[in-house]
């Protein structure tokens, strides 16, 4: 997959060497929280560097339902459900909040609403109870907001357990859908759990060797018989492909 | 109003696993056949290994007909109906044979028997007091030759049990006699299968590859099965599953006699003042057209057949086509599959890229294969695991309450623990009763205005006690395997809408208990022939296809056979 950089190598070759994906991202949600709570005036506070880089990043992803403020609470939200740690990256890095915002402009356009409102929920139980945006707080701070949504505690303000219940299972359907719906990053969901990958066929000498099968990092749609692509050879090559747009 | 259309000899309503069946003895006898099917055309390149498109947004079973009409469903009349969020089957030339799971059974010979067998056994008073059930009016030995034809003909592969009643030792010691063995080989057997396998012959019980209506190896022109891992929900794409649209319809266009129809909404069937059927008229687009035939097959599954009988008044039918009688409706069931048992192993299953018809089956506990004296219920379940896993499925696994359900710990849970994990299924004997019935909801309608099918059904305390047999059954099975932790689910409450659903048109000699004849022609209309599990009286305790595609051919050999007597 070397030819499918991820958005964090291109951004951070745009911006600094130094800057990790993590601290970067921090940095954006920063700004992103300065603008809802100053108004347009800290446009200008937008660290300048960036301003000037962005016109060399090749767009991977957009907001094309969710707003900045809801992704990143969704970002950090759903990082609390499936955290980044020793054992390998989660949520985040499987962007998971990606597959969700473009889910629902059509497939889950029916749950966009709910989540307007429980997000926006869960930021004001947190500006409330914490003094500070959800995305900001430490992680066993958001651990004691998230346990008072899933208990329904007395004072959250709307759409507990079941708003919580939605985006579990959304996150775990991003975190480890086909890339090609926009989640799945880099395959790190189907590798936290061992999952081989597709593939078109499957021996019993391969299946024997379970975990220990090589993955085979590849999209159905890096199939070039399921794509819309004319069929024949040599219209796709594998492993060239960016997985979500 | 109706554009007419040029006479045929037979319509066709449904090109899916029993109407695409039928149309090959038709055209074989040399009939003039039009298919009215209300989807359209797919290919193997539809069929990607996706879980998202096939399991998560029901690709492509929402497509266009079917989500329109999702039947209400309630438990009795004391609820409100509810619309569900998906209706069980497709439309697509080929229907639902397209993505299913394939398992070809055949009922064992008790299904068909279950009123006299049980009394001969152990009186009539087991027979519960509110079932409306009867005996079939055929037996298994009737059926059988129709069972070879299809197994044949579709291509079905599976292992015998019983060939001209010699007991064969690598398949169902409880089926039926049959004449010869299956055209081929059972499906491949997994690291999984093998174990539970294993651990069946230690408690004693004959383990056996179930049937599937996936070729094991090349069957005529299509390979056998690629073994990837996405049949659940999802269509072939190598065409290993032997769907109608890749083995009997492609055979019957061959003949030039059948015309295949797609998008076409059927309307309502239409009658004479003889109360003969005289054609059909259908939608395509924002036309409607007139189809005149001397027969008409009804074949589009047990809620679309009932309803648009229920549909299709006239003078002569003021309660629907073929309902003076008031059995359309009646005698409705759908399957008891659900109650499943839970496990987690201690080690890797190695389950990724099975299929859930590469399943290993347990039939001791089925039907009267063993002794009921002394226990509360007739009937019984046919204990199946088998090898399937998606990734985003296995990530949603029961935590077994060891863990919460969200963090680092449950990050750690499913890491560990997602390819150690087996669910089972459990088909179970499920009876007809007086108060379970289909009708036409008051309020819910599709988008052309016309109602939906109104589910009233519940399972009663025959089901819900075999059930919790089977549930103990299952565990043990697990335990002896290796199993650690087990959960089981609830025993099960309403009969919502199911692929599995029986009944509304069901077939019996009493024409005031049963709305088709022994060969599946209506009581009321002779030319009226209805195909489908909708005429079976009883479920049995394994997938219907394989005996609604045998009931389907013979219906439609009988026709061919009879046709002047049936089409006048």
């Amino acid at each position: 997959m070397s030819n499918n950089k991820t958005r964090a190598d291109e951004v951070g070759s745009g911006v600094s060497p130094s800057l990790s994906r993590r601290e970067l991202l921090k940095g954006v949600g920063l700004t992103g929280a300065a603008l809802m709570t100053a108004g347009s005036s800290s446009l200008s506070a937008q660290p300048a560097n960036v301003v000037a880089s962005a016109a060399r990043i090749r767009v991977t992803e957009a907001f094309e339902t969710l707003t900045a403020i809801e992704s990143s609470t969704l970002d950090a939200f759903a990082s609390r459900i499936l955290p980044s740690d020793d054992l390998g990256p989660g949520a985040h890095e499987a962007r998971a909040v990606h597959y969700i915002d473009r889910a629902l402009a059509g497939a889950l356009a029916a749950s966009r609403e709910q989540y307007s409102v429980g997000l926006a929920a869960l930021e004001s139980y947190s500006t409330q109870t914490k003094g500070k945006s959800f995305h900001l707080l430490s992680a066993s701070e958001q651990d004691d907001i998230i346990d008072a949504m899933t208990q329904n505690a007395t004072g959250y303000p709307a759409l507990g357990a079941g708003f919580f219940n939605t985006v579990r299972n959304h996150t775990i359907d991003g975190t480890f859908s086909d890339p090609y719906y926009g989640g799945n990053r880099d395959f790190v969901g189907w590798d936290l759990i061992g999952y081989p990958g597709v593939r078109i066929m499957s021996t019993p000498q391969e299946i024997s060797m379970g975990r220990d099968l090589a993955p085979s990092r590849q999209s159905a749609y890096d199939m070039p018989a399921h794509t819309k692509d004319p069929v024949g050879p040599g219209s796709s090559s594998k492993g060239d492909t960016a997985h979500g747009h | 109003m109706a554009t007419e259309l040029p006479r045929t000899d037979v319509i066709v309503i449904g090109l899916g696993a029993v109407g695409g069946v039928a149309v090959l003895p038709l055209v074989n006898a040399g009939l003039n056949v039009i298919g009215l099917e209300a989807g359209g055309w797919f290919s193997t390149r539809d069929f990607a290994p996706d879980e998202v498109r096939n399991n998560l947004r029901d690709w492509p079973q929402q497509v266009p007909k079917a989500k329109s009409e999702i039947p209400t469903s309630r438990a009795n009349i004391n609820f409100a109906a509810n619309q569900g969020g998906g209706h069980p089957m497709m439309n697509g030339v080929g229907g639902t044979s397209l993505h299913y799971w394939a398992q070809s059974w055949r009922l064992n010979p008790w299904d068909f028997k279950t009123v006299s067998e049980t009394t001969n056994r152990y009186g009539a008073h087991r027979v519960p007091a509110d079932s409306t059930v009867e005996d079939w009016p055929i037996s298994y030995e009737d059926l059988e030759p129709y069972y070879d034809r299809v197994e044949y003909v579709l291509g079905v592969s599976g292992n015998a049990g019983n060939i001209d009643g010699k007991i064969q030792p690598r398949g169902n010691p409880f089926e039926g006699p049959r004449s010869r063995a299956y055209p081929m080989p059972g499906l491949r057997s997994s690291g999984f299968t093998d174990l539970m396998s294993e651990a069946a012959k230690h408690l004693g019980w004959q383990p056996f590859q179930g049937p599937a209506a996936i070729n094991s190896e090349v069957y005529g022109d299509r390979p056998g099965c690629f073994y990837h891992g996405f049949c659940d929900r999802g269509g072939c794409h190598v065409a290993a599953k032997s769907s109608t649209a890749v083995t009997t319809i492609p055979e019957a266009m061959k003949s030039g006699l059948l015309k295949v129809v797609t998008h076409a909404r059927v309307l309502k069937i239409l009658n004479d003042a003889d109360g003969r059927v005289t054609g059909v008229e259908y939608l395509v687009g924002n036309q409607v057209l007139f189809q005149p035939a001397d027969v008409v097959l009804l074949a589009s599954h047990t809620y679309e057949n009932t309803r648009l009988l229920l549909l299709s008044t006239s003078r002569e039918f003021p309660a629907g086509l073929g309902n003076n009688s008031g059995q359309v409706g009646q005698h409705y069931l759908s399957h008891h599959q659900g109650a499943p048992v839970t496990a987690l192993f201690p080690r890797n299953l190695n389950n990724w890229y099975g299929l859930p018809a590469q399943g290993v089956a347990i039939d001791e506990w089925a039907d009267d294969n063993f002794d009921h004296s002394n226990l509360n219920f007739i009937g019984g379940g046919n204990l199946w695991v088998h090898t399937d896993r998606k990734p985003i499925s296995a990530a949603k696994m029961t935590t077994f309450d060891l863990v919460p359900n969200w963090g680092a710990k449950w990050k750690a849970f499913i890491s560990e623990n997602a390819d150690r994990t087996n669910s089972s299924y459990i088909q179970k004997t499920t009876l007809p009763y007086r108060g379970n019935y289909l009708d036409l909801d008051p309020q819910v309608k599709d988008k052309l205005g016309f109602p939906v099918i109104r589910i009233t059904a519940e399972h009663r305390e025959n089901e819900l006690r075999i059930a919790a047999f089977t549930q103990d059954r299952m565990e043990e099975w697990y335990r002896a395997a290796g199993a650690t932790q087990i959960i089981r689910a609830g025993l099960g409450g309403a009969m919502g809408p199911s692929t599995h659903a029986y009944g509304g048109t069901r077939m019996g000699d009493d024409p005031a208990s049963n709305v088709t004849d022994r060969f599946g022609f209506s009581h009321e209309s002779p030319n009226l022939g209805i195909l489908g599990s909708s005429v079976m009286g009883t479920s049995g305790a394994r997938n219907p296809t394989l005996t609604a595609q045998a009931l389907a051919w013979r219906t439609a050999e009988h026709l061919a056979e009879n046709w002047d007597t049936i089409a006048g």
